[in-house]
């Protein structure tokens, strides 16, 4: 009985110990993804799919790495204006348009930060502050 | 023991008796009794909702309709190309059943659109190209707005109405409509679900497998 007490107790200090090891930047970003997970399931997943793996010529997929570098502060200007006209994505030509989504500022940081750390993407944390910098400088 | 044995047979018995029946679809929507004479005698016959003829044009500017659809099964669903909401999604599993059917000549999938004015056959053959879709076991049809609505809701039992408060312009249901060789509703399954999709798939192979009565 004894054993097992002080058994459960070492299991407790030792899971602790790895809670605490996460540093603070790393919990900042897992809550940004999961948050994001969620907001991507209610607007995104509908037409870019649940792998990003969008809909043939239709719907460009999410998979282009090469793209997405350095692209965060235009994906926050198209979340929030939408998208018309001609766009290239993984070497494939899609025209249509792409509703502007009714996000605040918080949710399209932790969209953004999920969509460019799924899907063969990653580039770590966008931060909210990223995102209102970004939308100060949308090109209309 | 012997009370074991006695449920053992049992068991076996009704196993057995479950595996010789061949599982048959429902048939839906209204019917009716009708009784006829022929040679003489009265019989009483039920008979079935069936989806009227309509003939519409599809996305290769072809004339096209239930006369071509005569000895088809087909899926039905109802769509438009500037959807923003449930229609890629619906396409996206509508392109399963398209891949487990395209080579099977008496499989048809209609998608019939909702907003005719936009989605001119011009618009439709693009969607389709996009889509990945060729030949001629995938229709888009275009028609006139009110017959294809009276079909949705009367027909297909498939809401749809104009509301320009929505997303998009329209509201429709997303369900796929499995329709038997004699215009007969055998299933009914919402679009916007794998699993149901993939019910329909293994559906369409049960009815391609039953007797054709008449």
């Amino acid at each position: 009985m004894k054993g097992k007490i002080i058994g459960g107790i070492c299991l407790l200090v030792f899971f602790a110990m790895i809670y605490s090891c996460q540093s603070d930047s790393s919990i900042e970003y897992s809550r940004y993804y999961s948050a994001g997970a969620v907001v991507y399931q209610s607007h995104c997943q509908n037409c870019h799919g649940d792998k990003g793996q969008g809909l043939n010529g239709l719907i460009p997929p999410l998979t282009d790495t090469v793209l997405f570098k350095g692209y965060n502060n235009k994906l926050a200007c198209q979340l929030k204006n939408g998208i018309s006209g001609k766009i290239s994505v993984g070497g494939r030509n899609f025209e249509g348009t792409m509703p502007a989504l009714d996000l605040s500022p918080i949710e399209m940081a932790q969209v953004i930060t999920y969509i460019t750390n799924s899907f063969g993407n990653k580039q770590g944390i966008f931060t909210d502050d990223q995102v209102q910098n970004a939308l100060k400088n949308c090109s209309k | 023991m012997r009370k074991l044995i006695g449920v053992l047979a049992l068991v076996m018995l009704f196993a057995a008796c479950k595996s010789n029946t061949t599982k048959v679809l429902p048939i839906y929507g209204n019917r009716s009794a009708e009784t006829k004479t022929v040679n003489g005698q009265q019989i009483t016959d039920t008979v079935y909702q069936t989806v009227p003829a309509f003939k519409f044009v599809n996305q290769y500017g072809d004339s096209v309709g239930s006369k071509n659809l005569k000895n088809d099964i087909y899926v039905a669903d109802f769509f438009f190309t500037s959807c923003p909401s449930i229609c890629p999604v619906m396409q996206r599993n509508m392109l399963n059943v398209y891949n487990a059917f395209k080579d099977t000549a008496d499989v048809k999938i209609i998608s019939f659109t909702i907003d005719p004015k936009h989605d001119t056959t011009a618009v439709l053959k693009k969607y389709a190209d996009k889509l990945g879709v060729s030949g001629n076991s995938w229709w888009f049809l275009n028609g006139d707005k009110d017959k294809v609505y009276d079909l949705a809701t009367k027909s297909y039992l498939v809401g749809v109405t104009q509301d320009s408060t929505a997303a998009g312009g329209y509201v429709h249901q997303g369900y796929f409509v499995l329709i038997d060789k004699q215009q007969r509703i055998r299933g009914s399954y919402d679009g916007t679900d794998p699993k149901q999709v993939d019910q329909l798939i293994a559906d369409i192979k049960t009815l391609k497998a039953e007797p054709v009565s008449k």
